[in-house]
C-alpha cells in the first residue's frame, strides 16, 4: 500500500472541494473494497477524503419511494422496515452477499462501485486491461468460469460482481450524485455502470470527483419478488448467476441478472416475456452472449434459475 | 505449454525484451494509477478511540489498519490476521456494538469509536458466556480462528435479537430466531479450516437459549 | 522404554481421566485471544522489524535483473535480503522445490526477496518498489498430458501390487465397473499462514513459529542454513492449523532468518495470503482408474486402482492407491502408481496424502458396483471386507478391525433402510434427495517420542515435550495421560509443548501424534514414578498413584513429600509391530439435496462411525472427525486449485477464489467411536483419529448426489456446471 494523506469530509461540498485539490484522491467509506485493493497496489491513491461523516446515513421518503443515503449500510439498508415491506428483493439481494461483518461496513454507494473480482485483475503480475490499461486481458483463453458472458468485449471479460445493484435494476432506481463543480445529477442506474469495450479500466459514467449522495427507490412494484443467487459454496461468495425479479400476479414483471456481465443485466425486451416462460426470457435477454468454454454454462444455468424463480412464484 | 503469445507482445511492449526469452516484468503492470512512489516520510495521523473501555490517543500510519494497530501497537493479539484482505473473518471485533473485518477498515477512520475485542469480551478466569460455551462444545481445534468466531457469534445473536434478516429469513418482516440454519448462514463470514462449525453452532445454541 | 510386546491390562483399562471427554486445557487461552501464535510474541525478543515476502511473478525461468534501489532508499527500509544477491540456501530431505536463492524460478511465488523495515507498512511499500525482470522459461503444466508417460513411481512395490492374474479374472468376471476418475490439486488453506519471528544472538538462531514438526524442522534448517542444529531452537507451542501444510520448513523461516541476519534485530514476518496457495506445498491432483470385476454374488475377483500424479521433482506424488490393499478382499490384484515432473509448486503431504482422493475414487467405484450388482452398498462392503487378512500379505495380520461394525451400526444410527436402491427417486419439492455410504481405512503408525515429565515442590506435575498441538488437542490428551498415570487431577498437570528444547517426540503428522506422544509422556511418568519411589523408599512400579498419594500396601505418600524431581522418558515401538497391519476403520454416511432447478447441491446430515481404539478424549477427537468430514466436503464440492496452463501456477489464490466450506455449508454432524481397544498400537490401546475422518466422507457425499439425482460425476469438486446439462428437463 502506497503511502497517502487522509482527510475527513465535513460536508459534501467539502468533499468535492478537497477532490478537486488532489489528483490522485478517492474517496472512502466503507473501505471494504477499497482498501483490499489498495493492499494490493491495485488501487494507490495519494489522498483518500472519508466521506463516511456526511450525514447521508438516512433513508428517507421522496414522493411515492424512498431516497437513500449512500452511507446507509448494507445491513441498514437491507433491515430497513419500508425496504423489507415494499423492496424486498433489495433485501434478499443484499443479504445473499458477502458476510455479516461487510455488510455492516459496506455502503450503499460503495457497493455500486465495487469493482469486479477477476482472478487476474486481482493478481498484478498478470496482465490487465482493467488495472493496466493495455497490457492485454489473462482472462480470455484462461480461467474464466467465473467471468462475463454478455457485454463483455475482447479487452475484458470480467463482471460487476455485486449483488445490490442486480435488485436496484429491477427497481429502476436513480443513482444521484455531486460533482466537483457542486452541481447535482441524477443517473438512471440502467446508464450507470459502463459496458467498458476497450476501455475496462472506465467502469462507470462518474465524472472525476463525483460522489454518490443518494440512491432513489421509484414507486414500489408490489408483486412477488425474488433474489435468486447461484454460487459453488451456500454463502460467502460471489454469484455464478443470480436473478433479481419481481413477478406480478399476471406472470408479467421484471426480471436482471448478476453474475453474467460488466453491469447488471437488464434487456426490457425480455421483460416482456416473462409470461412466455424462462427460456423465452433467458434466449432473448442472453441474445448476443458470447460466453467462453468455461463459463458457457451460465446461460442454462440463467433460465434454470429463472424457471426456479417462476416456479417459486406461482406456488 | 499453451500459448500465452498474446501477451508477449504486451508484455514486450513496455520492456526490452530478447529473441531467446521473452522478458517478464514485475511491478509495472500493477496500477492503472501511474502515480510516482513516494519516498517521503509516511503520512501520520493522530486518532482517539476506546478499545475494551479504555481510551487511547495513538498517532498512526495513515496505512495501519484498525487490526494492525490493535495486533501491533496496543499488542492486543487476539484478533486473527488470517488473510488481510475480509475473505476470512478471524480478524472480526466489534465497532460501537457492531462486528466489522477489523482488516477492511483504517485505524484512522475509527475516531472517537469503540471497539470491543476478544479481550473485551473474557478473560481466561472470567470468561464471557459464549467463551465457556466454545470450551464447553469444543467450538474450536486449532484456535486461530476462535476469537472471530467469538465476536461475531456474540454479535449474531444481537442481530437476531434486533431483527435484522438474512439470506435464509423465510418472511422478512417477522420475527428473526436463532435457528441452526439463521446461525449457519450468519456466521458464515467465519471460515474454520479446521471444521469446527457444527459445534460452534451448538455453542450459540446454547448462548441463545440463555 | 520400549513397547515389545501387545498392551496387557493396566492402568489405563482402569481410567478415571484418560478416555473421558474433557474440554482442552488449553481452551481458555484460545477463546480470549491470549494463546500466542507465531507472529505474536511480542515479548520473546526485544525491537523487532518487519518483513514482507516478495514472490516471482513467473512460473519458471530466471530472473535477469532485480532495481532494489528505490525500496532500499524508502522510508524506514532496514535491508532487503534479494535473490540476485544471495545464493540459494541449501536443501533439506523435507523439502523438493528450492525455498530461496539465485535466479532461478522453479515455481510462481517461489520467494525472492524479503523487504525489512520499521513497520509492516513500510516494509509492504517498499516491496512494490522493487522491480524484478525475468526470462520466462518453458514448463510443464499440464498432468493430463503428461500423465501417460509417467514412469512409475520409485518407492518399493510391495508384492501386494500385483497378485494373481487380474487382466483374466476382469475379463471373466460376471459384473464389472471400469471408470476413471479425477480429483483437482487443493490448498491447505490453513487460517493461520506461515509466520515466524526470527532472532540471532551470536551464531545460535531462535524461531518463534508455526510448525508441527519441531524436530524434523531443526534438523532442516540447520541443513538449509549451513549451520549446525544444535545452534537453532524452534519454538512452536500454538499452531493455527497445519494439515501437513507445516510439517517442513517454510520460505517464512528461512526469509525471517536471513532477513534478522542482515538488518542485525529480530525480524517477524508472515507470509501474505496471496502468496500461500502457490509458494507453499499443495495436495496433488490425481487422476485414477479403477477397475472392479466382481461375481453375482458381489465377492470381488478382480480389483486394479492406478494412479497418476505430478510433482516438481516427479517423485512423491500423490498415491491415491494406497488404502486399495486394505480394504477389500480379490484373489486378482493390480495396483500402480505413476508420477510425472510438473513445474507447478511442490505437492506434499496434506491430511491423509494418498488417501484422501484415493477413497474419492475407490469408493465411488464400490457404489458403482454395488448398483451393477443390484446389491446393496452397505453389504457390498461387508461382503468384501478383508477382515480375515490382508490380500497379498498372508503374513501379515490384523491388529483389530471392526469395519463391518462400523458398517452395521452406522446404517441403523443414519436410518439407511430409508434410502431408495434406484437413484433420484426422493424428491422435497425443489429438492432431490440422496443418501450415501462409503468405507474408510487409514493405517495407525506410531513413531518415538519422548517427554520429560516434572514433579513439582507443590505436588503439580509439568510435562515438556516438543509435541505440537496443531489444534489436535494434544495439550489436553497429554495432560489426561500424566494425570491418569501420576494421579492427580488434571488441573494438577501443566503441559508445554512446541520447544526444541524439550525432549523430542514424535510430532504431529500422519495420524500418528496421539497414540505415540501419550506412550512417551506415559515412558516419561514410569520413569518419574520409580524417581519418587527411589526418593520415597519404596517400589514406584508397584505402587499406586492415586489422589496425588503414591500407595504400596501399608505405605502411601503425599508426591510432595518427595520434593520436586524430574525424569525423561522416551517410548521406543518394536518390531513386532511390523508382523501387524495396525489400521483404522470408519463408516461415512451422507445425505444432501440437490436443487432440481440449480444443481445447487447442500448436505443435510453427515455421520461417521469409526473405529480407533480407546479414544482418550472422545470431545476432541470428535472434533478431528467433523473437522475432516468438512475438509471432505470441500474438497468433493468446492475445492479446486484452478492451474492456468499458460502461466503455469494455481490461479485462484487467495481465500476468496478458493472456496473452502463455511458455516452454511455444513449441517449438523455425528460421530461414534465404536468402544474398540487396540493393544497392538501402544501403552494405551489408542489410534489416531485425524485423517480417518477425511477418508471416504467425501465419497459418502458423491454417492449421495448420485442417489439423488441418477448423475454419476468422477471429476472432483462436483460443481453443478458439470451436471446442469444433466438434471431434470425444467420447462
Amino acid at each position: 500500500m502506497r503511502s497517502f494523506t487522509y482527510e475527513r469530509a465535513a460536508t459534501p461540498a467539502d468533499a468535492a472541494r478537497a477532490v478537486a485539490s488532489h489528483p490522485n484522491a478517492k474517496f472512502i467509506a466503507g473501505g471494504t473494497n477499497l482498501l483490499d485493493l489498495m493492499k494490493l497496489e491495485i488501487e494507490t491513491p495519494a489522498h483518500l477524503i472519508d466521506v463516511g461523516q456526511l450525514g447521508l446515513d438516512r433513508i428517507e421518503k421522496a414522493g411515492d419511494g424512498i431516497r437513500i443515503g449512500t452511507l446507509v449500510s448494507n445491513t441498514a439498508l437491507s433491515a430497513h422496515e419500508r425496504v423489507r415491506e415494499d423492496y424486498p428483493v433489495l433485501t434478499r439481494a443484499i443479504q445473499a452477499g458477502a458476510s455479516g461483518q461487510l455488510r455492516n461496513k459496506a455502503t450503499t454507494g460503495g457497493n455500486l462501485l465495487q469493482r469486479t473480482r477477476c482472478i487476474y485483475f486481482y493478481d498484478t503480475n498478470m496482465p490487465c486491461n482493467k488495472r493496466a490499461p493495455g497490457s492485454g486481458c489473462a482472462a480470455i483463453g484462461g480461467i474464466s468460469r467465473q467471468l462475463g458472458v454478455i457485454g463483455t468485449s475482447d479487452a475484458c471479460i470480467a463482471t460487476y460482481p455485486g449483488d445490490m445493484a442486480v435488485a436496484m435494476r429491477v427497481l429502476d432506481a436513480a443513482v444521484e450524485t455531486i460533482r466537483p463543480d457542486g452541481t447535482m445529477r441524477s443517473i438512471p442506474i440502467a446508464d450507470f455502470h459502463r459496458l467498458w469495450g476497450d476501455t475496462p479500466h472506465i467502469e462507470t459514467v462518474l465524472e472525476p470527483g463525483e460522489l454518490i449522495t443518494h440512491v432513489y427507490l421509484p414507486k414500489p412494484l408490489g408483486g412477488k419478488q425474488f433474489y435468486a443467487k447461484v454460487r459453488d459454496r451456500r454463502s460467502y461468495a460471489f454469484a455464478l448467476v443470480s436473478v433479481a425479479a419481481v413477478i406480478q400476479p399476471d406472470g408479467t414483471g421484471w426480471v436482471a441478472f448478476g453474475g453474467v456481465a460488466p453491469k447488471p443485466w437488464r434487456v426490457p425486451e425480455a421483460d416482456a416475456m416473462l409470461p412466455h416462460g424462462a427460456k423465452a426470457v433467458v434466449d432473448r435477454a442472453f441474445a448476443d452472449a458470447r460466453p467462453t468454454e468455461d463459463n458457457a454454462f451460465k446461460i442454462p444455468l440463467a433460465r434454470r434459475t429463472l424457471a426456479g424463480v417462476l416456479a417459486d412464484a406461482k406456488a | 505449454m499453451q500459448d500465452k503469445g498474446i501477451f508477449n507482445l504486451s508484455r514486450r511492449g513496455m520492456l526490452a525484451g530478447s529473441a531467446a526469452s521473452v522478458a517478464v516484468s514485475q511491478g509495472t503492470i500493477a496500477s492503472a494509477q501511474a502515480s510516482q512512489a513516494s519516498s517521503s516520510p509516511p503520512a501520520r495521523m493522530a486518532v482517539n478511540l476506546t478499545v475494551n473501555g479504555k481510551p487511547h490517543r495513538l498517532e498512526l500510519d495513515t496505512r495501519m489498519t484498525l487490526l494492525d494497530t490493535l495486533r501491533e501497537h496496543l499488542q492486543l493479539t487476539g484478533s486473527k490476521k488470517g488473510c488481510d484482505h475480509g475473505q476470512c473473518g478471524a480478524c472480526t471485533v466489534m465497532v460501537n456494538g457492531e462486528r466489522v473485518n477489523s482488516c477492511l477498515s483504517l485505524a484512522v477512520m475509527h475516531e472517537g469509536d469503540e471497539v470491543t475485542t476478544i479481550e473485551g469480551l473474557g478473560s481466561p478466569d472470567d470468561l464471557h458466556p459464549m467463551q465457556a460455551a466454545f470450551v464447553k462444545h469444543d467450538g474450536y481445534q486449532c484456535g486461530y480462528c476462535t476469537p472471530g468466531q467469538i465476536c461475531s457469534a456474540v454479535a449474531t445473536l444481537e442481530e437476531i435479537r434486533k431483527g435484522i434478516p438474512s439470506h435464509v429469513t423465510e418472511i422478512l418482516t417477522g420475527r428473526m430466531r436463532p435457528t441452526n440454519m439463521e446461525m449457519r448462514e450468519r456466521m458464515s463470514g467465519n471460515i474454520c479450516r479446521c471444521g469446527a462449525y457444527s459445534n460452534i453452532v451448538d455453542a450459540m445454541t446454547d448462548v441463545a437459549r440463555g | 522404554m520400549k513397547f515389545e510386546e501387545p498392551a496387557g491390562q493396566n492402568l489405563f483399562d482402569r481410567a478415571k481421566i484418560v478416555g473421558k471427554s474433557t474440554p482442552r486445557i488449553d481452551g481458555p487461552l484460545k477463546v480470549s485471544g491470549r494463546a500466542p501464535y507465531a507472529y505474536e510474541r511480542h515479548d520473546v525478543a526485544p525491537n523487532q522489524a518487519y518483513g514482507w515476502i516478495v514472490g516471482s511473478a513467473i512460473a519458471k525461468g530466471r530472473i535477469t535483473a532485480m532495481n532494489l534501489a528505490d525500496a532500499r532508499r524508502a522510508p524506514g527500509v532496514l535491508g532487503i535480503v534479494a535473490a540476485t544477491e544471495h545464493k540459494p540456501v541449501g536443501t533439506s530431505r523435507f523439502n523438493h522445490a528450492p525455498l530461496f536463492g539465485g535466479t532461478e524460478i522453479a515455481h510462481y511465488h517461489q520467494a525472492i526477496a524479503v523487504v525489512v523495515a520499521e513497520t509492516f507498512e513500510q516494509a509492504r511499500a517498499a516491496a512494490g518498489l522493487i522491480r524484478t525482470e525475468y526470462a520466462d522459461g518453458e514448463g510443464s503444466f499440464d498432468l493430463a498430458k503428461v500423465a501417460p508417460g509417467a514412469p512409475l513411481a520409485s518407492e518399493k512395490l510391495p508384492d501386494y501390487n500385483r497378485l494373481g492374474d487380474f487382466q483374466a479374472a476382469f475379463a471373466s468376471a460376471p459384473v464389472t465397473v471400469d471408470q476413471r476418475y479425477t480429483t483437482p490439486d487443493e490448498a491447505h488453506a490453513m487460517m493461520e499462514p506461515f509466520a515466524t519471528i526470527a532472532a540471532w544472538e551470536g551464531d545460535a538462531l531462535t524461531i518463534w513459529t508455526s510448525n508441527q514438526m519441531v524436530a524434523w524442522s531443526k534438523r532442516a534448517l540447520a541443513s538449509i542454513l549451513g549451520m549446525p542444529a544444535d545452534k537453532i531452537r524452534v519454538d512452536s507451542p500454538y499452531v493455527g492449523g497445519g494439515f501437513g501444510g507445516k510439517l517442513f520448513i517454510r520460505a517464512d523461516a528461512v526469509m525471517a532468518a536471513l532477513a534478522a541476519k542482515a538488518v542485525n534485530r529480530p525480524v517477524k514476518l508472515a507470509m501474505q495470503r496471496p502468496l500461500m496457495f502457490n509458494n507453499s506445498t499443495h495436495r496433488p491432483a490425481t487422476i485414477q482408474r479403477v477397475r472392479l470385476g466382481a461375481g453375482r454374488d458381489g465377492r470381488i475377483t478382480a480389483i486394479a486402482h492406478e494412479n497418476w500424479s505430478g510433482n516438481i521433482t516427479g517423485e512423491d506424488g500423490e498415491n491415491a492407491t494406497l488404502q486399495t490393499p486394505k480394504l477389500y478382499t480379490g484373489a486378482n490384484r493390480l495396483l500402480e502408481n505413476r508420477t510425472a515432473q510438473l513445474d507447478l509448486p511442490e505437492g506434499n503431504a496434506m491430511r491423509a496424502p494418498g488417501e484422501a482422493p484415493g477413497h474419492m475414487a475407490l469408493e465411488v467405484a464400490m457404489d458403482e458396483l454395488a448398483e451393477a450388482l443390484g446389491m446393496d452398498p452397505v453389504e457390498l462392503r461387508i461382503v468384501n471386507d478383508a477382515k480375515g487378512n490382508l490380500p497379498g500379505e498372508p503374513e501379515m495380520k490384523i491388529s483389530d478391525r471392526n469395519l463391518e461394525r462400523c458398517l452395521r451400526t452406522g446404517a441403523e444410527r443414519f436410518g439407511w433402510s430409508a434410502r431408495k436402491a434406484a437413484p433420484a427417486q426422493m424428491r422435497e419439492g425443489r429438492k432431490l434427495v440422496g443418501l450415501g455410504v462409503a468405507a474408510g481405512y487409514r493405517a495407525a503408525p506410531t513413531q518415538k517420542s519422548a517427554a520429560r515429565v516434572s514433579l513439582g515442590a507443590d505436588g503439580t506435575i509439568a510435562v515438556e515435550t516438543d509435541m505440537t498441538d496443531i489444534g489436535t488437542g494434544s495439550y489436553t490428551i497429554i495432560a489426561q495421560t500424566a494425570a491418569e498415570a501420576m494421579g492427580v487431577p488434571l488441573n494438577r498437570v501443566r503441559v508445554d509443548l512446541g520447544d526444541s528444547l524439550s525432549p523430542v517426540s514424535a510430532g504431529s503428522g500422519g495420524q500418528w501424534g496421539a497414540a505415540s506422544s501419550t506412550a512417551g509422556v506415559y515412558a516419561a511418568c514410569v520413569n518419574l514414578r520409580r524417581m519418587i519411589g527411589e526418593k520415597l523408599g519404596f517400589d514406584g512400579d508397584a505402587a499406586t498413584f492415586a489422589n496425588g498419594h503414591a500407595t504400596l500396601g501399608e505405605q502411601s505418600h503425599a508426591l510432595s513429600d518427595a520434593g520436586a524431581l524430574s525424569a525423561t522418558g522416551e517410548m521406543e515401538f518394536g518390531a513386532f509391530q511390523k508382523e501387524y497391519d495396525i489400521g483404522t476403520y470408519a463408516a461415512h454416511f451422507a445425505e444432501v439435496a440437490v436443487d432440481a432447478y440449480t444443481g445447487e447441491t447442500s448436505i443435510r446430515r453427515m455421520l461417521s462411525v469409526c473405529d480407533a481404539g480407546r479414544i482418550i478424549n472422545p470431545l476432541s477427537a470428535r472434533s478431528q472427525v467433523i473437522g475432516a468430514m468438512v475438509m471432505a466436503a470441500g474438497a468433493t464440492l468446492t475445492e479446486d486449485l484452478h492451474v492456468d496452463k499458460r502461466f503455469g501456477y494455481f490461479a485462484n489464490h487467495d481465500l476468496a477464489s478458493y472456496e473452502v466450506p463455511v458455516h452454511a455449508d455444513i449441517p449438523s454432524q455425528e460421530c461414534i467411536f465404536l468402544d474398540t481397544l487396540d493393544p497392538m498400537i501402544s501403552p494405551l490401546k489408542a489410534k489416531g483419529v485425524g485423517e480417518l475422518g477425511i477418508c471416504g466422507p467425501g465419497a459418502a457425499i458423491a454417492n449421495a448426489v448420485y442417489n439423488a439425482t441418477g448423475i454419476r460425476m468422477r471429476d472432483y469438486p462436483l460443481t453443478l456446471d458439470k451436471y446442469l446439462d444433466r438434471l431434470p428437463a425444467i420447462a
